[in-house]
């Protein structure tokens, strides 16, 4: 998808201005915190589990190549076929020649990031092969189309009644054209429109959440089965996976899995979990006829081996999200591109280009809470800052920051000018705030005064000439 | 400067007060509460003359080689203590868990950032974790409620030091926010570079602080303080905001942050 991340300030403005997303995000930010906090507790090993998913993962990296040629061999040893994709151009071709190859008109999909990475559906559409989303919260925002604001709840923006009025307007011309209020009924509507196309596909594409190794698999994690409808009822099933998506062994799968659900949903284990082993083996009783993967790069292996590694941990829960006051205060959408949140402040920039993104990693006050929650222990805070880092070589940082923070450290490291200079500062600022004892407006501090008083300071002078008074005395 | 002669106590006696710049600009009295509550428990404390920053704003500002510089300085002038203490979380954990990392490429800076790390305490958990303190001989009418500055939660594990503390003092009821673990949307420049999104957090932490009832907030943080204290006072709030360290020091007379001298 095209990138508005370089617009994140303006794009903040009308997050925050939408009543409908801000009812939305308050639900959110109470809700998928505490049940993850509650699943957490309930699971007496869960930080040893982190610990082990972080190791997992750590050694897979390590080992890349290895692991992603052993997943290629098995799945080609089980009749299926692996394609490498060095770019996202690279993968909508191989997807777009293995759709024509059968005459593909409809491609079921099931809720691929990756996909929204390579901006699939825009490709799809202008050849005439229409790809319908059978996730939910996809179909949801594909009939509206809107990107995903959240990465496992793509429709999490938008309330109940925004939902209504989209199956009306979509659905009324097969039939359902009554309003519906209650959500059971919002769902079995939808269930009801998919389930045809479900069956007219002639293609399946799916994501992963893993591929294991050892067995050539592909997993998945669903909340609605939509995925099992994907890739058995269609005669080929493509998986869209990127490169950090493979790991050693089912082993490994099972502790990944033990600390997905419950970070992303609070869930023990999603309602359902899918291993796709290879194509319809000749006793099986469905299936698809043809089982393709394709490998995605699009700029992972260039972060392998710098600072930014840790990030190719991420197994897309969405808790840094989820526990991310910024995120809660603006969604998904803000952010401009596929993955929002601090994952995506980290992701991004590696993406689309710090120069695109450079904001994201910015927008942060470093809380850490992401890194507190994230399964597999990845430092996001560490890794802004590292983004900040570098923004500051390629002389990124706004040009006010520079300037502020040359004269700042210039002070900063002349501890007897900085010492006089504040001694002043001091006594005019507590001699101005003497009346009400903080400003309402403040010179060069418009940022704060627009929104908040600023305190004034003490009486009396700076704490260091006060000490040095007492010493003297 | 050299070091203390070997103490007969295990307890770290000799003190360094790192004050930090929004203490020493705005806030001096919470700079003598810290020094009260350290003196009290049997501590020396001094103020080295050569401090200024952590070097917190140019570390988050991508600056490293500045960054660097002043921690360099901080670590001359820290040198020799059995102990250095900031009033702060951010400012404490800076020293604490961010300075050995700055000197990854040169080894003798490393270990002398290290040797500061190890020596490097937020005042709460210093009083309480290192030197035993169990209680405050202080007084405090009313209910309070207290924020988890971010860096001092969750870098350096302050929770139940301060709230341990507030559970001496007379007079004093701590009532409970529902997240008083969620940031108050200072993030140092964070709040000038992004205001709008600085201020919707912030506004959701007055409600939540407005929903205890509490008559005073507490924090560990300046910075975090003077957010919260604006905002609430923008919004015609009456809570009073004060650092815990001047309650648990018994100054909690004096006006708090943002309000006028009185008389």
């Amino acid at each position: 998808m095209e990138s508005t991340a370089h617009a994140f300030k303006s794009n903040v403005g009308h997050a925050l201005a939408d009543p409908n997303l801000q009812d939305s995000l308050a639900k959110l930010k109470v809700g998928f915190s505490e049940r993850r906090r509650q699943a957490a507790e309930r699971l007496p090993e869960f930080e040893a589990l982190r610990d082990r998913a972080r190791d997992i993962k750590n050694h897979t990296l390590a080992h890349l190549d290895f692991y992603l040629e052993e997943f290629e061999r098995k799945v080609i040893a089980l009749g299926g076929k692996v394609h490498w994709a060095p770019t996202a151009a690279d993968a909508r071709r191989i997807i777009a020649d293995l759709c024509k190859s059968v005459n593909a008109r409809t491609v079921a999909k099931s809720k691929s990031m990756v996909a929204e990475e390579i901006a699939l559906n825009e490709h799809l559409e202008a050849l005439g092969i229409a790809p319908v989303e059978t996730d939910l919260g996809e179909y949801i925002i594909q009939l509206r189309n809107e990107p995903p604001s959240h990465i496992i709840a793509p429709a999490v923006h938008l309330t109940k009644d925004q939902v209504a009025d989209t199956f009306l307007e979509h659905h009324a011309k097969l039939g359902f054209d009554k309003r519906l209020t209650e959500r059971n009924d919002l769902v079995a509507e939808a269930r009801y429109v998919l389930r045809q196309k479900f069956l007219d596909a002639d293609v399946g594409l799916t994501g992963a959440n893993f591929l294991v190794a050892e067995t050539g698999s592909s997993m998945l994690v669903t909340n609605e089965g939509n995925a099992d409808l994907s890739n058995t009822l269609p005669r080929m099933h493509i998986v869209l996976a990127s490169i950090e998506k493979v790991i050693p062994t089912l082993e490994d799968a099972a502790v990944l899995l033990r600390v997905l659900a419950r970070s992303a949903t609070g869930q023990e284990s999603s309602a359902y979990t899918t291993l796709n082993t290879g194509p319809k083996k000749r006793e099986d009783l469905d299936g698809p006829e043809q089982y393709h993967v394709v490998l995605l790069d699009n700029g992972r292996s260039s972060v392998l081996g710098t600072e930014m590694q840790e990030i190719l941990r991420c197994i897309r829960c969405g808790a840094c999200m989820n526990h991310c006051p910024v995120y809660g205060a603006v969604g998904g959408h803000a952010y401009g591109w596929v993955y929002p949140g601090p994952m995506g402040a980290v992701l991004t920039p590696q993406l689309v280009g710090v120069e695109e993104a450079s904001n994201l990693p910015n927008a942060s006050t470093f809380c850490g809470r992401c890194e507190s929650v994230c399964p597999v222990r990845i430092p996001l805070p560490k890794l802004m800052r590292h983004w900040r880092e570098r923004e500051f070589e390629k002389h990124l940082t706004p040009k006010a920051v520079r300037q502020g923070l040359a004269m700042w450290s210039f002070l900063a490291r002349r501890p007897a000018l900085y010492r006089r200079l504040t001694a002043v500062a001091n006594r005019v600022l507590a001699l101005f705030g003497r009346a009400d004892g903080r400003y309402s407006t403040l010179p060069l501090a418009g940022g704060w005064t627009r929104f908040r008083d600023f305190p004034a300071p003490q009486p009396g002078g700076t704490f260091h000439a006060r000490w040095a008074a007492r010493r003297k005395s | 400067m050299s070091s203390s002669p070997a103490n007969p106590s295990t307890r770290p006696r000799r003190v360094a007060l790192f004050v930090t710049c929004l203490v020493d600009l705005f806030r001096p009295s919470v700079g003598f509460a810290a020094v009260k509550l350290l003196e009290d428990a049997g501590c020396t404390v001094d103020v080295p003359a050569l401090q200024v920053c952590c070097g917190q704003p140019a570390y988050n500002s991508g600056d490293r080689a500045t960054t660097r510089a002043i921690a360099l300085q901080v670590i001359d002038a820290f040198e020799g203590y059995d102990a250095v203490v900031a009033p702060s979380g951010s400012c404490g954990g800076m020293l604490s868990h961010h300075y050995p990392g700055l000197f990854d490429d040169d080894p003798a800076s490393k270990a002398r950032a290290e040797n500061l790390a190890g020596r490097s305490y937020e005042l709460m958990s210093f009083l309480v974790d290192v030197l035993g303190v169990k209680k405050v001989a202080a007084r405090y009418d009313g209910a309070v409620t207290y924020h988890d500055s971010c860096s001092g939660l969750r870098e350096l594990g302050v929770k139940q030091q301060p709230r341990g503390l507030l559970g001496s003092v007379q007079g004093l009821a701590l009532n409970e926010m529902k997240t008083p673990e969620v940031c108050c949307g200072f993030g140092g420049t964070f709040c000038v570079k992004y205001p709008e999104i600085s201020n919707a957090m912030v506004a959701e932490k007055t409600a939540d602080i407005a929903a205890t009832g509490a008559g005073t907030l507490l924090a560990g943080d300046l910075g975090c303080l003077m957010n919260m204290a604006g905002k609430l006072q923008r919004e015609g709030s009456a809570v009073q905001v004060r650092h815990v360290a001047e309650v648990l020091a018994g100054m909690g007379d004096l006006p708090a942050i943002g309000e006028p001298e009185r008389g």
